[in-house]
């Protein structure tokens, strides 16, 4: 119930519309993978699910952030059921696809963030190969590539309060590795799929 | 509650002018074949669909009366800023500032204005926020394009605030054999300003689609031409002057009282216009079907509103 709170008081404040460009909102397993500006991004892309979807999609979150504080571990934990993942010291043992890849063997879709951490000025950083070796080892599971609008302006890093600013959220077209194509070009691939999203 | 009898014939009008719309809308939709006059129906459709939203909303406010005009009218502000700084790009620096516009400023000035304090509503924005916002600005330390980035966030409340906050201001004047003994009378005031401003807005339109030639301003406005400016002005003039038993005004003052609202409406909708063809969009945003953002629904009135309240409170008062 807070969890629908927080979605509808993100959507209220950033007017937020969700163009379904590429796809159409289905409950298959899927993997949303955006740009990343701001706190707020993960809470916006999930709140623009309808909520029978948003239900089955865990958002993928910094392990180091998020454990942070009690508050920060409960929200992540109760409210938006984060699949928390190691990004400072990444060894064998706890490897950030190891979480990703149960949560999707729970039928889980998940909402992925490939730059890894935010860029304030709306721009797109390289993407981590993360999403790489997710689609090798789920192929069945597809790929929607989304583009969040202005959420940057709305709260930037290092503010708390946000201000009324008017976001979109745009999904496209589903993308999939392609039999032996190199990491690079996939990774690349993915990210220009993003790119294309960005309003002109 | 204020519902007189004139009220009940001024909303008793709105209801039938958008019946006939609405029966127009029906008809026209059976009878056109062509792509193009299809996408044009529809558009004519959904904006007569949100007429009949805003007149309920406003009506309901109207009738309500005391602050409910106020409580809608800053929320019209809020969302019309929102769609302006959304439009205008701003700085992280600028980010604080923007808090206390939204937060602080607005909600403020028109806490002034339910408080019946004019002074302070007059001069709130045009100095004491004028003041405020470079300062916190300027603490922020961000001195890139600083004198453009404050005079963007100042022109938005100045236009999307306190321009529009006129409109609800006239229910704080008291007007000599209207609203002196009974300022709940006043809301026919307010009736007369919004009621004149949108149908010129609207007339302009149709003027224009039956028979317009020769834009006006090509550059700025391609839709805005002379035949829709004059035809759709005049009669526009002419049904705010029909109007006059229900305002302090003669026959007369309400025809030339109409004309300065449609002139000053037509050119809030030019300027707010050449805002959107630089930065290169059609409307300020889709939250009203068929006709675009607030913003695109208020322009006439922002710039028509507080040149209407001091003539008003200059010769009436």
């Amino acid at each position: 119930m807070i969890a629908s709170a927080i979605a509808s008081l993100a959507r209220l404040l950033t007017g937020a519309r969700a163009h379904w460009r590429g796809c159409a909102p289905e409950p298959r397993q899927r993997i949303y993978f955006a740009n990343h500006t701001s706190n707020l991004d993960f809470v916006l892309l999930w709140a623009s699910l309808p909520p029978a979807i948003r239900r089955q999609t865990r958002p993928i979150a910094a392990h180091d952030y998020w454990t942070g504080s009690a508050v920060r571990r409960w929200t992540a934990a109760k409210i938006f059921r984060a699949v928390l993942i190691e990004r400072k010291k990444v060894t064998r043992e706890n490897s950030p696809l190891g979480p990703m890849l149960a949560a999707l063997a729970g039928g889980s879709s998940l909402i992925l963030f490939p730059e890894g951490t935010r860029r304030p000025d709306g721009e797109l950083n390289d993407f981590k190969p993360g999403l790489y070796h997710l689609a090798k080892e789920r192929p069945d599971v597809e790929l929607v590539p989304v583009f969040i609008e202005n959420l940057n302006r709305v709260l930037p890093k290092g503010e708390v309060l946000p201000v009324p600013i008017l976001c979109s959220v745009t999904f496209g077209t589903p993308i999939a590795l392609q039999p032996g194509e190199p990491k690079g070009d996939f990774i690349a691939r993915a990210r220009d799929a993003v790119l294309q999203l960005r309003p002109a | 509650m204020n519902l007189d009898r004139e009220t009940l014939w001024l909303f008793g009008g709105m209801i039938a002018i958008l019946t006939v719309a609405s029966v127009i809308g029906a008809i026209l939709r059976r009878r056109v074949t062509s792509d193009g006059g299809r996408k044009v129906v529809d558009n004519l459709v959904a904006r007569t669909r949100a007429w009949w939203v805003m007149c309920a909303v406003f009506g309901t406010a109207l009738a309500i009366g005391r602050l409910a005009p106020v409580v809608m009218f800053a929320l019209t502000s809020f969302l019309a800023l929102r769609e302006f700084i959304t439009l205008t790009p701003t700085r992280p620096g600028d980010h604080r500032a923007l808090f206390w516009a939204f937060f602080v400023i607005l909600p403020l000035h028109y806490w002034f204005l339910a408080d019946q304090w004019l002074g302070m509503f007059l001069v709130f924005i045009p100095v004491y926020a004028f003041l405020f916002i470079p300062i916190r600005t300027a603490m922020a330390g961000e001195t890139e394009r600083f004198l453009e980035r404050t005079a963007k966030v100042q022109w938005g409340l100045m236009v999307c605030v306190y321009f529009t906050s006129y409109a609800p201001a006239l229910l704080m004047l008291r007007i000599p054999g209207f609203s002196a003994e009974n300022p709940a009378q006043n809301a026919k005031l307010l009736f007369f300003l919004v009621f004149v401003t949108q149908i010129s807005d609207v007339l302009q339109y149709v003027w224009g689609k039956l028979c317009g030639k020769h834009p006006v301003a090509p550059k700025v406005s391609p839709n805005k031409t002379v035949e829709g400016l004059v035809g759709g002005g005049l009669s526009a003039t002419l049904l705010g002057a029909c109007l006059w038993w229900s305002t302090p005004f003669t026959f007369a003052q309400a025809a030339g009282l109409s004309a300065v609202i449609v002139a000053m409406g037509f050119c809030g909708g030019l300027v707010m216009s050449a805002i959107k063809r630089d930065r290169g969009v059609k409307d300020y945003g889709e939250s009203i079907p068929g006709h675009g953002g607030v913003m695109d629904r208020i322009d006439s009135l922002c710039f028509a509103a507080p040149v209407f309240f001091h003539l008003v409170r200059k010769f009436f008062c």
